[in-house]
């Protein structure tokens, strides 16, 4: 049920975004969605793409800083409260998130949130048994 | 105006004889009781009988930092423990300081050294001494204090940090002398500047300033905002502390180094050779009357000139040229000293961290910054925000820890510091020495 995610480390320097989604694009990888935290040295880019592998392999050819991380992507309803009703659920069991963000796809009637959680399984096991939807990689991946 | 006319006006010929007497008796002394000395007098196959005139002193070997480090603590000091009154320490390559031992009589020669120097830096009974340098291991603090009490003026032992209380003291206790290093002296105008109150307005009319190299343009700029004579103060601990070398009031040309107490030599850092007056080289000190750890012909790194000139001011004692740069890679920051191997090792012991770093040096705002530049491999990589920032400041806080001195540590991407064939860049230095 995880999602593979890929994430690099970026210098806040000039062009640097752009050579790293030109690598990307150069290999043939689709960003399905993606999400950059920065500080005032650094960014941490985070990507989904089509194929996570490739994606390591040919940035890391190019000498950048990339890791695997896992993430879990889940189904909210789209209307008024939809994300305040997972948080409240995460929240009674005392799960953490580090960090999420949105997919730019809609998967049917649903929107789809990306999640960073401190325990990860802990909280699938957790969604599920609320009744939310988890989507697997796979199918993520080629929404 | 002299503190000890005396031996501050010595004829040449004197201060050349006296000089020989002290050499040949410190040689004898550290022949007889520090096993280091022993063992390379014997090797150089000379000894305090085969000194005849100051020029067998070229045939006397080096002493250096690294002498000292390899005797950590004690083992170079020429008098048992019982006669040891004071110790002071200076920051080290890993982590383990150089180490000086001072005797109740090097405190009185210090103290001494330090009153001729307040005296001749303009400095008399009745002036109201701010001595903003650090109190503690560092010399410079004490090394004043005890040179202000000697002289018969009013210390106010503020040490470093704080501003706005030593401001606001300065102001209040109506202080008439300054001791700190230039940099903080600009710094703290600044800061007054801030709090509306007017650096020019207060009652300082003398600044006397070292433990850093700083230049003719600073002392101008220091000047007209402080409003008061600057003067350069020179030291090392290993010699002694602050003290060693003065500039005088009268003529603000060259520091005028105790040659009753000090031999300076200028050599070529590189053969060694003995080079001639006003010709510039790295100046070696030898230490004629210090008893806890006298030093022979200590390198000490400072690359500077010397004149034997006749001074205005009526001092006979031979002048060295500010400081214009080191012999080797030490830097100093805020006049702490940091050599990038420290640096090194701290992030060595960082675990993940690649020996791959750059520092850079700046001054903003009159205060010197130092920045690290650390690679983030996928071994320190984290993919949250928190741990990169986390690992961040364990490194800033170790250094601060270690060495005493504020950084800041910046994440950079693998391979984007140079890397070279031969001796690694390590160092940008941003800081204008004119």
């Amino acid at each position: 049920m995880h999602v593979e995610q890929i994430s690099i480390f970026i210098e806040n320097k000039f062009g640097r975004l752009a050579e790293v989604t030109r690598i990307l694009g150069d290999a043939g990888i689709n960003i399905r969605t993606l999400s950059l935290a920065d500080t005032s040295d650094f960014g941490i880019l985070r990507l989904i793409v089509n194929d996570a592998e490739k994606a390591k392999a040919v940035l890391r050819d190019r000498a950048f800083t990339v890791s695997k991380t896992d993430v879990v992507a889940v189904e909210i309803p789209d209307r008024p409260g939809g994300l305040a009703d997972i948080l409240q659920v995460l929240d009674a069991d005392g799960i953490n998130v580090e960090y999420m963000y949105a997919f730019v796809e809609r998967c049917g009637e649903n929107a789809v949130m990306i999640f960073r959680f401190d325990e990860t399984d802990k909280a699938i096991t957790t969604l599920t048994a609320k009744g939310f939807n988890i989507l697997p990689g796979e199918r993520l991946y080629n929404i | 105006m002299f503190f000890n006319e005396d031996f501050e006006t010595l004829p040449r010929e004197a201060i050349r004889a006296l000089q020989l007497k002290r050499l040949k008796a410190m040689v004898a002394r550290v022949q007889e009781n520090v096993p280091f000395y022993r063992e390379a007098l014997g090797k150089a196959g000379i000894g305090a009988d085969s000194i005849n005139s100051l020029d067998d002193l070229a045939r006397l070997p080096f002493t250096y930092k690294q002498d000292m480090r390899d005797s950590y603590p004690y083992r170079m000091f020429a008098v048992p423990m019982e006669e040891i009154v004071r110790i002071h320490a200076s920051s080290g390559t890993t982590g383990k300081p150089t180490v000086v031992g001072y005797t109740k009589k090097d405190i009185d020669n210090w103290s001494e050294l330090m009153a001729r120097s307040f005296v001749a830096a303009g400095v008399h009974r009745g002036d109201i001494i701010h001595n903003s340098y650090g109190y503690g291991l560092f010399t410079g603090g004490l090394g004043a204090h005890y040179g202000a009490e000697r002289l018969g003026a009013s210390v106010i032992p503020m040490s470093g940090g704080n501003t706005k209380k030593q401001i606001m003291i300065m102001q209040d206790f109506g202080s008439t002398v300054l001791t700190c290093t230039p940099s903080y002296s600009l710094f703290m105008a600044e800061a007054a500047k801030e709090e509306g109150i007017d650096f020019r307005e207060l009652k300082l009319r003398v600044g006397i300033f070292g433990a850093e190299p700083w230049s003719e343009a600073m002392r101008a700029e220091i000047e007209t905002k402080l409003n008061l004579s600057a003067v350069d103060i020179y030291g090392l601990s290993e010699i002694m502390g602050p003290g060693v070398a003065i500039e005088c009031q009268e003529a603000k040309q060259g520091l005028h180094i105790w040659e009753d107490h000090f031999i300076p030599e200028i050599i070529n850092p590189e053969t060694g050779a003995v080079l001639g007056e006003g010709q510039e080289g790295e100046l070696v000190i030898t230490t004629i009357t210090k008893e806890g750890i006298p030093l022979i012909r200590y390198r000490t790194r400072d690359i500077t000139s010397i004149t034997y000139e006749p001074c205005i001011c009526g001092r006979t004692h031979a002048r060295i040229t500010r400081m214009s740069g080191r012999s080797d890679d030490m830097l100093i920051i805020r006049g702490v000293n940091v050599f990038p191997s420290q640096i090194e090792s701290i992030l060595m012991g960082v675990e993940g961290v690649e020996p791959h770093y750059l520092l850079i040096v700046d001054r903003k705002e009159n205060l010197d910054t130092l920045e690290v530049q650390v690679e983030v491999d996928e071994k320190l990589f984290s993919d949250e925000i928190k741990h990169l920032q986390a690992l961040s400041s364990r490194i800033e806080k170790q250094i601060k820890e270690m060495l005493g001195v504020t950084c800041r540590v910046r994440l950079v991407e693998p391979k984007s510091i140079t890397r070279s064939e031969g001796k690694a860049k390590r160092v940008i230095d941003n800081r204008h020495q004119a």
